[in-house]
């Protein structure tokens, strides 16, 4: 299995409380089965952009195309919020299958122990812990599509032991379907820790200040790399200068 | 406070203050050779019919006032009209337009209740969690799906108040309108009973109709209460 191609070419995306556009002739093409992080200060578009490949927000000019096919056509992505987003009175389970009807209940049970939640297929959000409902999240968007993973901040007001149990559940996912996945994080160690490239944005309207491919695989990074990486985000994200790795 | 008012009674005995058990042995005789079943029956027809219309029709309505603010801004002000007209002076109106017939008892029901459903469900829409609406957008869920699995759910508890408090005022106006003018029913009874100044007749139909209450409470309400709100988190 493999990831589809991401076309992306904005011709102008506006916010009628905002004087100037949010993205405006933005184009970014993202290969199959690549991890892509973008990264930038908040209110930069990070997130508007990702919903408009999610077919979330539709209200842009441009085209944005998965394999070929325009985004609010193509196959729903696995999307996953800055909060876990479950529905508080379906069990885990079943917030997995209420995106997804065609998900078996043995389907959702497999997936929630690919997430490490086996035995918790019948607890309500409110049983689970804050790190436990990202899991959930993290299974529902797989279950919905292993080729394409949205992530909008996906560790956001997690502490880092959780954050990194959160990255050792997504490196097996990812390692297992290959798929696309668009991460946005406005923190560079996720970016080193998790991306094949990261795409820093800056400005207003939005454009690519940085495009950094990294050699080394992911996961096979020491600690010191992901620093150094880290470190060369966190630079273009600063000063906004395009710089080459 | 059964048993004070039992040893009260026996301390200062009157035909216009009976004992429990004397009341207890009233319902069981009006049960079994008067007209108490029948009448509690009609009662419990005319509550349940001006409850549902008044439930279905005002969660319809609440739901359009909370989604549209063109629809609020234009029939809001008749809503608190509605809540705050003294519920004899529509069932009087009504009797006189349509006489005293049952269409015009159960309409006045309806009429009195409809406010209080509307309010409650109006509020309840407008309570949605709008980050839901993305959930169900990004996974493409169909709207009967969405309707199902995150609109109904998060309108529920509203609904529920809206039943429970309705329940509670239906009760009482039903009984208020069926003195005004009806055929029978417990209302109807408990007027004739104070014509004669039959205080054991008027407990004795008002401890059948709290049974009745209670059971709706305990057997209907608080079980599917319940079983529908069982994912809140225990406070």
């Amino acid at each position: 299995m493999s990831g589809p191609r991401l076309d992306i070419a904005i011709a102008g995306k506006r916010f009628d409380f905002l004087p100037e556009p949010l993205l405006e002739r933005f184009e970014l093409m993202v290969e199959p089965s690549s991890v892509v992080a973008l990264v930038g200060p908040s209110g930069v578009g990070k997130s508007t952009l990702l919903r408009m490949v999610g077919g979330i927000d539709r209200l842009f000019s441009g085209n944005i195309s998965v394999d070929g096919t325009p985004a609010a056509a193509a196959p729903p992505a696995g999307f996953v919020f800055q909060d876990a987003r479950l529905l508080p009175w379906l069990t885990a389970n079943d917030n997995i299958r209420a995106v997804r009807p065609q998900t078996t209940e043995a389907e959702a049970i497999e997936m929630l122990g690919r997430v490490g939640l086996s035995g918790f297929e019948h607890y309500f959000p409110h049983e689970l812990s804050g790190g436990m409902q990202r899991r959930v999240a993290l299974a529902r968007a797989f279950s919905v599509n292993p080729r394409l993973l949205l992530l909008d901040e996906p560790f956001v007001s997690l502490d880092r032991t959780l954050v990194r149990e959160m990255e050792e559940v997504l490196f097996g996912l990812i390692a297992a379907s290959r798929p696309t996945v668009l991460l946005v994080t406005h923190l560079p160690e996720d970016a080193a820790m998790l991306a094949d490239r990261a795409i820093v944005l800056s400005g207003r309207p939005a454009r690519i200040a940085a495009d950094y491919r990294f050699d080394i695989p992911r996961g096979q990074r020491s600690r010191e790399q992901r620093e150094a990486i880290a470190n060369q985000i966190a630079a273009s994200v600063g000063t906004g200068e395009h710089q080459l790795p | 406070m059964l048993a004070a008012w039992q040893i009260l009674a026996m301390l200062f005995p009157s035909r216009l203050f009976p004992t429990p058990i004397d009341v207890g042995a009233h319902v069981w005789t009006l049960a079994t050779t008067g007209k108490l079943l029948p009448d509690l029956g009609k009662t419990l027809t005319r509550a349940v019919i001006a409850f549902v219309i008044a439930m279905a029709l005002g969660t319809a309505i609440g739901i359009g006032l909370g989604r549209s603010r063109v629809a609020d801004r234009l029939f809001s002000a008749w809503v608190v009209v509605g809540l705050n007209v003294p519920a004899i002076v529509i069932a009087i109106v009504l009797y006189i337009w349509l006489g005293l017939t049952e269409f015009a008892l159960i309409l006045a029901v309806v009429l009195n209740k409809l406010p209080l459903v509307i309010a409650t469900i109006r509020e309840g829409v407008r309570s949605f969690d709008p980050a839901y609406d993305d959930l169900g957008r990004a996974f493409r869920m169909p709207f009967l799906r969405q309707l199902r699995l995150i609109a109904v759910p998060q309108l529920m508890p509203f609904v529920l108040a809206a039943a429970r408090t309705g329940l509670s005022l239906i009760w009482k106006i039903v009984l208020v309108f069926e003195v005004l003018g009806s055929d029978g029913g417990v209302g109807f009874r408990i007027s004739v009973f104070f014509q004669f100044f039959d205080i054991k007749g008027i407990f004795a139909y008002t401890t059948a109709f709290i049974l009745v209450v209670f059971v709706f409470e305990y057997l209907i309400l608080r079980p599917l209460e319940r079983r529908v709100l069982k994912w809140r988190q225990p406070r």
